[in-house]
């Protein structure tokens, strides 16, 4: 553009940015693969003078510990059950908004407005609402509530489920923990799709109209081609960030992340490297970290390569 | 002629139908969609509906659905057992001042990237794209290390300096930036104008609604934080809100007074809900682009 001789000017705007990148981003890139393949590394022992050898011991520690197959496996259900939920659940709240017109912004605000909480706060009411205070299934009279959601599910003559409280199934644990990511992933996904159905060419809609064509295959055969970007695009965020999900755990079952009978039973992936992290334990969570990322890039490539294929732009 | 009357009447049967078709698909739809609404909004409802009861109206086998005398000493309870005035006030300092730093440092960052030349400018700007695929935990565990090595637990420092630097706010005001017309700063350059005049006088106020996203986003993300303060700054003194919260009210079994945690969980959601009132556009825009909470 203008002056080449004032290179070092735009280095002047960019030192704070690049000192702080270079001790907070790029140092961590090289030291944590460092540290995840120094054999049982730990910090405290490494200022202490501790020389580690090298090796991947961290890794198949990791991989062999009980508590990883835990995480692993809870990450992945969470990840394959509620991205494809809350993507057609998006998808089809967007295909309705977008083909109304009265109540319109209304319900798009309320539509938005789990996105502006707090996480773990609103994991607290999900709680209050799934839990049982008092005593279920025994014979103590003592006053109590089953939870709101109990109280309705019992309208329709269901009885009370033991969803999160000391001897609660895994099973109900998750599917309360799938009800609430559902319930938060849902306004990011609504507000990308009804974005894309507003920007696309109503003339094709005619064009189905004319041609006679049912409404279904109008869905199928127009609306979805045609969204496709974004739908990867939801996909894809949808996926990275639920194999990173930890708060919403938090929120709802609190630091134990299980049942009080069973602590550690909702554990995750990133849960599992900050609890190697404060036992101190930095080899273990930065192997830990690295095979998150592994994950989470493998996963990624797959969807960009099928996205290649099926996305029409 | 009396065929076409008949074809008439066909037609009309087959608009009337059509018709039919059309309102019930309509009917369906507002259902379908008032009750999405209503489970969207439900868990509020319920929060602040909790949050009114005495512990005895709460615990009821049969709920009540308005609270038959309101119980605004909960919040008072609320304040003081979760020591939200702390909370708060740390919050929004550290909030304060990271977003304030954030903006300065994303703003000279974003406006060398867009307006100025110098070497490997296209390399290191996509090497700060690649580093957004890399999970924050990686990051963390040796921040961790270092924070402890400057001796920054435990201060307000450690939740301020370490998050300064998104490369996501310096792509999103890169491109606004982008977007100004060069010659608007060969003009500047022609009336000798200095870069960081042009900066101030011209870009900032054309780039402002990305600015205040960013500042939306970085705000509502200091309010959120949970992770990184609960590792670092755990001491109780620097707490910030949602670790507060969260560990005011830990246990999920035994004698919890419920009313008591839901307002406090109101009083945490009201600042959030008021910004989005007011900002929803900016947040909504924002948002569109990152896919990232807070």
């Amino acid at each position: 553009m203008v002056e080449g001789k004032n290179q070092w000017k735009a280095w002047i705007y960019l030192l704070p940015c690049l000192i702080l990148l270079l001790i907070f981003t790029v140092w961590p890139i090289f030291n944590t693969v460092r540290v995840a393949f120094l054999d049982g590394y730990n910090g405290m022992k490494a200022v202490g003078g501790t020389e580690f050898s090298f090796g991947i011991k961290n890794f198949s520690d990791v991989v062999m510990y009980k508590e990883f197959g835990t995480c692993l496996l809870n990450t992945i259900l969470l990840c394959v059950i509620t991205v494809p939920v809350s993507t057609l659940l998006a998808l089809l709240i967007a295909v309705c908004l977008n083909s109304i017109k009265p109540l319109n912004r209304l319900l798009q605000t309320i539509y938005f407005l789990p996105y502006v909480t707090n996480t773990i706060a609103i994991g607290m009411v999900f709680a209050a609402m799934f839990n049982i205070v008092g005593t279920m299934g025994t014979q103590n009279p003592i006053i109590t509530t089953a939870g709101i959601i109990n109280n309705i599910i019992g309208i329709f003559g269901v009885e009370p489920i033991n969803f999160i409280n000391t001897g609660s199934s895994y099973a109900a644990n998750m599917a309360v923990m799938i009800i609430y990511i559902v319930w938060n992933a849902l306004p990011f996904k609504i507000l990308i799709l009804l974005g894309g159905l507003q920007s696309v060419n109503k003339q094709y809609y005619d064009a189905a109209k004319i041609d006679g064509t049912s409404r279904s295959r109008t869905f199928w055969r127009i609306t979805v081609p045609l969204l496709s970007p974004m739908i990867a695009y939801v996909v894809i965020t949808g996926f990275i960030g639920g194999f990173k999900e930890y708060s919403s755990i938090i929120g709802i079952f609190g630091e134990k992340l299980g049942p009080a009978s069973e602590p550690g039973r909702l554990n995750t992936m990133v849960g599992y490297i900050y609890s190697s992290l404060s036992l101190g334990n930095e080899g273990r969570a930065s192997a830990a970290a690295i095979i998150l990322f592994g994950i989470i890039m493998a996963v990624t490539l797959v969807q960009l390569y099928v996205q290649k294929k099926r996305v029409h732009y | 002629m009396a065929i076409d009357t008949m074809k008439e009447r066909n037609m009309s049967d087959i608009k009337k139908s059509q018709r039919v078709v059309k309102t019930i698909v309509t009917i369906l739809v507002y259902t379908f969609l008032i009750l999405v609404a209503i489970s969207v909004l439900f868990p509020f409802y319920w929060m602040l509906n909790s949050s009114l009861k005495s512990l005895e109206e709460y615990k009821l086998t049969v709920p009540t659905f308005i609270p038959r005398s309101f119980q605004f000493t909960n919040y008072v309870d609320a304040f003081e057992t979760a020591n939200l005035g702390t909370l708060f006030i740390n919050t929004l300092f550290v909030g304060l001042v990271s977003t304030a730093l954030s903006l300065v440092i994303t703003v000279l960052a974003a406006f060398a990237f867009a307006r100025l030349e110098f070497k490997g400018k296209n390399v290191l700007f996509a090497g700060l794209l690649a580093t957004m695929m890399i999970p924050g935990e990686l990051f963390t565990i040796t921040n961790y290390q270092t924070v402890t090595h400057f001796g920054w637990l435990n201060s307000f420092t450690v939740l301020i300096i370490p998050m300064l630097v998104s490369v996501f706010y310096i792509y999103l005001l890169r491109q606004n930036f982008l977007q100004i017309p060069n010659e608007l700063y060969l003009a500047a350059k022609v009336d000798g104008t200095s870069d960081l005049k042009y900066l101030w006088k011209v870009m900032i106020p054309l780039a402002l609604p990305t600015l205040i996203s960013i500042t939306i986003l970085k705000m509502m993300g200091s309010w959120n934080a949970y992770i990184w303060p609960r590792l670092v700054a755990n001491d109780g003194t620097h707490s910030l809100i949602t670790n507060g919260l969260r560990n005011s009210f830990t246990d999920t079994s035994g004698d919890v007074n419920y009313p008591v945690q839901m307002a406090a969980v109101a009083l945490v959601s009201l600042p959030l809900f008021l910004v989005f009132i007011f900002l929803r556009k900016y947040i909504m825009k924002g948002v569109s682009r990152s896919g990232i909470k807070g």
